[in-house]
């Protein structure tokens, strides 16, 4: 693509990474959560894709997939003294004096986590082979 | 002649079910919901109470989601793929 589309790419890159881990680490008080915030991150990909047409490497984004997703399920394990997926840090985090802290809510920031890091390395890789020719 | 008799009908019927719809905003069961909001913070101490269901009360649901976007990934994978083994 032109410089301009380029430039503008650099220059926007930055805010929207900040934007999706902004919305992924406030799953828990705002609107949001992994779902959104992963795909959030996933447009700056699309945007690399389109604007520097340079075959990006999808050994990054399988490995973040998978990762994200072995995560959220041994996370779900770590809570099996009583059930699977039971939110065993819900009472060792404090509730009271500021349940909007980011510290409150136990396992479901973490669980936000695996989850966008899981749909950021799906969306990546399905918009990555979706837009590369693969020869 | 026969396709516009079954139009109708079909239209007829739906137009039935449109007006006969539950008025938005006042829901039949609402013991859930009312246990949600009055207990979902105390119990997962998120105060989204979205993101307390999705993750803590419904967390296998959450579960199959992010599998099946993991199998959609590699089913993607797959076709796109050059060599077929």
């Amino acid at each position: 693509m032109s410089k301009i589309v380029k430039t503008i790419t650099c220059l926007v890159s930055l805010p929207i990474i900040v934007f999706g881990l902004y919305i992924i680490s406030h799953g828990h008080l705002t609107p949001g959560g992994g779902f959104a915030g992963g795909a959030i991150i996933a447009t700056l990909v699309a945007l690399l894709a389109v604007a520097f047409e340079k075959r990006l490497s999808q050994q990054l984004f399988s490995l973040a997939e998978s990762l994200g997703l072995l995560l959220f399920i041994i996370l779900g394990f770590f809570g099996l003294s009583s059930s699977f997926f039971h939110n065993f840090l819900a009472k060792a985090v404090s509730f009271g004096p500021n349940p909007g802290s980011i510290n409150s809510g136990g396992v479901i920031p973490l669980m936000n986590l695996a989850v966008g890091i899981e749909v950021f390395g799906a969306l990546s890789l399905i918009i990555l082979l979706m837009s590369q020719k693969n020869d | 002649m026969i396709k516009k008799i079954t139009l109708t009908i079909l239209f007829a019927f739906l137009l039935a079910a449109a007006l006969s719809l539950h008025p938005f905003g006042e829901p039949v069961f609402t013991e859930m919901d009312d246990y949600f909001i009055q207990n979902g913070q105390e119990e997962t101490g998120s105060n989204n109470i979205v993101a307390a269901v999705l993750f803590d009360y419904r967390c296998l649901d959450t579960l199959g989601e992010a599998s099946i976007l993991f199998g959609a990934a590699v089913g993607v994978f797959i076709i796109s793929r050059k060599k077929y083994v």
